[in-house]
């Protein structure tokens, strides 16, 4: 992990009309104003012909304000939640390859017991391994397998919910986030 | 009823209220010009470039209020009108433009003239639509125009394949709009507008800052019982003049990099500032960091994005100025504030930006002035960009709201020609003026030939110097008079261009010609152009240098350390 002080980090999520260029105008938003994007996930939602975007991006309150406003201009956005200060449940898949023996590989199945992972492929020099979890929990797990050699990752970035208001955790506060409806 | 896509967009239209549009012809257009013939009622005027399109539709919009409409063919029709396109954006200019596009079968397989209008104008638009079948115009139509004139203005591209435009489908016009990600906030918060109220009421020295989004909402009335209810001297923004009659008493004009220094002064010494539909742009900002420290802010604007962008804020208000204005007028108490008000009279006094010196040269700011007295105020003035434009915004004193026309976020020099051509069409009923540069003129003055064509009398006042003048004055001011690329040896005769464009040309190079020639231009039945052949090196005063703050403020030398 890298010691340098970053921007925090905010998840924030968006729905959004299911239509073509729908992500290209997200993204082209984000890229003309010079808002950095961490990570983005995007699919359908309960709702037919609306889709969920769930965004990872860095920057200080202001910006963060910035990126929601901007994002809920666009006419094809129907929500937009900043729901970084919520208690929420953000789950990232991470599939990586692995370079294995025949001496290696008992090891590198240890590590993915400890880490509730699976092993999906295997092959005579690597194994496929597939992840799910928080972010840091895959930064950790990969970090872990890089003294096998990692050949390849691919992973989907973060998608988040807030959790519901019973045993699961506490009520999202309505003071601490960003919910905007309708919008210029 | 079914009806041909070409049909559908020209019945579309005209239950839109629209009864003029600017564009030229080409391939993937031309099944929808060849309705044109069945609806008479739409005028339709055959510009010389589809940048003229763009900016007449743009200047139609300002001057009315309502969307102008433009449109152009695929590939370079589209992109010529990009320039056009991106300045209504900056200026929350509401218009529709429509654009035919390769047909259907051929689109992704870069066939001739085929641009992606969609993706090129996606971030200069407020929203755009690419249509694939005939059914669905009416509604993109409707929608576009809703998007455009509701909540804060803008364009709105309709790109149609040529192949849609000669499919059949049913006609029947939608009443509504169904869009659940639009839904602007027009009526301000009330206990915002309290609190506002209440900062108003406790303020000893509030400014109010009058932009574009004042006269977009047509809030003259409400701005003016505002002002003079708790007696609020009104500083106006270069888009924002007009929106506040430059003779009122308490009209302290427009600040910034080109300000008169004690609207830049007033802001600077102020304890409220009560932002109306602006959005502290970097000209009137200059360094944010050190803009109006001592000030609390109130910012009202439709668009939510634009609070706290540059600027934070003490009380946003996110909604309609007008419907905003009603209720916070009522809560607001009256107000004298004599000593902040005399004050102000007395920084006027202090720092004379508005003062033309004396000398038997031929000055552009005396030129305005006298333009202004022979108008009495009350014409159009459309402008390019650069000394010119500041000069017009200074010197004219605009008495009737939307009555200034100029690109003030995009910056577009050649919006002088087809945006006065808009404004024409738009208020036949007016004198238009174009106050031009000699630089900006000749980007776009192939579009003298549409006014000759369809007897569009604007008048052009050519700030002639020979230079581009403003970038000359940087030139000047920060690089040493280096005069890089700045200097036009050999500009064409004007007159005699005038002249074989069949319009009155009129050349003046004496200070004692300006009223005359002004007169015998308005005189003229048809448009007509001045060529003021005027002081080559002169300079906008006062000046504020980009990221800077008034500190830092240029005010014009004492005459005697003029170096002429």
């Amino acid at each position: 992990m890298t010691t340098t002080i970053r921007a925090p980090k905010h998840t924030i999520t968006a729905l959004v009309q299911d239509k073509p260029g729908v992500l290209n105008r997200v993204s082209s938003m984000f890229r003309r104003r010079g808002f950095n994007i961490v990570s983005l996930a995007v699919g359908h939602s309960e709702i037919p012909g609306l889709s969920r975007m769930t965004f990872v991006v860095e920057g200080d309150d202001a910006i963060v304000e910035q990126v929601t406003k901007h994002l809920h201009k666009l006419i094809d956005v129907i929500k937009v939640a900043d729901i970084s200060q919520d208690n929420v449940v953000s789950r990232e898949l991470a599939l990586i390859r692995v370079n294995s023996n025949a001496h290696t590989r008992s090891e590198i199945m240890q590590i993915v017991d400890i880490f509730r992972a699976n092993i999906v492929d295997v092959a005579p020099e690597s194994v496929v391994i597939e992840v799910t979890g928080d972010e840091e929990k895959v930064d950790s797990l990969t970090n872990l397998l890089r003294s096998f050699g990692v050949a390849e990752v691919m992973r989907t970035g973060t998608i988040a919910m807030s959790r519901g208001t019973g045993a699961g955790g506490p009520a999202p506060s309505n003071s601490s986030k960003v919910r905007l409806e309708g919008g210029v | 009823m079914k009806l041909t896509g070409g049909q559908i967009v020209c019945e579309s239209l005209i239950r839109e209220g629209v009864d003029v549009l600017f564009g030229l012809p080409g391939g993937a257009i031309l099944p929808l010009y060849q309705t044109l013939p069945e609806y008479p009622q739409l005028r339709h005027i055959l510009v010389r470039h589809e940048q003229g399109a763009a900016h007449a539709a743009d200047g139609y919009a300002r001057v009315t209020g309502r969307p102008g409409v433009a449109w152009a063919t695929s590939g370079p029709g589209a992109t010529n009108l990009i320039t056009g396109i991106a300045t209504a954006q900056m200026d929350s200019v509401p218009m529709v433009i429509i654009t035919g596009q390769v047909s259907r079968a051929a689109i992704g397989s870069d066939a001739f003239q085929e641009t992606d209008t969609t993706g090129i104008t996606l971030p200069i638009t407020k929203h755009n639509y690419l249509v694939m079948h005939a059914s669905e115009i009416a509604q993109a139509i409707k929608e576009a125009f809703h998007i455009a004139s509701t909540g804060r203005p803008g364009p709105v591209l309709v790109d149609i394949p040529k192949d849609v435009f000669e499919e059949e489908a049913e006609f029947e016009y939608p009443e509504t709009v169904d869009l659940p990600g639009y839904k602007p906030t027009v009526e301000g918060h009330s206990a915002q507008i309290k609190r506002a109220a209440k900062l108003i009421d406790q303020s000893k020295r509030p400014v109010i800052l009058a932009g574009h989004g004042v006269i977009f909402s047509g809030a003259f009335d409400e701005l003016k019982e505002l002002a003079e209810k708790a007696q609020i001297p009104v500083i106006t923004t270069l888009l924002g003049i007009s929106s506040f009659p430059d003779n009122h008493v308490l009209c302290v004009g427009m600040p910034g990099m080109h300000g008169m220094a004690y609207a830049s002064l007033a802001i600077e010494e102020a304890d409220l500032l009560i932002a109306l539909g602006m959005r502290f742009d970097d000209r009137i900002t200059g360094r944010a960091s050190a803009f109006a420290l001592g000030a609390r802010k109130i910012h009202v604007d439709i668009d939510p994005s634009e609070i706290g962008k540059n600027v934070k804020v003490d009380v946003p208000i996110v909604g309609d100025i007008k419907r905003v204005l009603l209720k916070l007028n009522k809560y607001v108490e009256p107000a004298t504030h004599l000593d902040w008000v005399q004050h102000i009279e007395q920084l006027k006094k202090d720092h004379p930006s508005m003062n033309i010196r004396d000398t038997d040269k031929l000055l552009p700011q005396f030129i305005i002035r006298e333009l202004s007295n022979a108008t009495k105020g009350s014409a159009i003035v459309v402008t390019g960009v650069g000394q010119h434009q500041m000069w017009a915004a200074q010197h004219y004193m605009f008495t009737e709201p939307r009555s200034f026309v100029t690109s003030g976020g995009s910056g577009a020099m050649g919006y002088e020609v087809p945006g006065a051509m808009g404004a024409q069409v738009g208020r036949p009923d007016k004198v238009v003026w174009s106050i031009a540069g000699d630089g900006g003129f000749q980007m776009t003055m192939a579009e003298l030939a549409t006014l000759v064509e369809n007897k569009i009398p604007v008048k052009f006042a050519i700030m002639n110097n020979g230079f581009l003048g403003m970038v000359r004055q940087w030139q000047e001011f920060f690089y040493d008079r280096s005069y890089v690329a700045t200097n036009y040896t050999a500009n064409p005769d004007f007159v005699k261009l005038a002249d074989a464009f069949g319009m009155l040309g009129i050349r003046v190079t004496d200070k004692t010609q300006v009223r005359s020639a002004i007169e015998k231009a308005m005189e003229y039945d048809g448009p007509a152009l001045i060529d003021f052949v005027v002081e080559q090196e002169e300079n906008v005063y006062p000046m504020i240098p980009a990221g800077q703050t008034i500190h830092e403020l240029i005010e014009e030398p004492a005459p005697e350390k003029v170096r002429r």
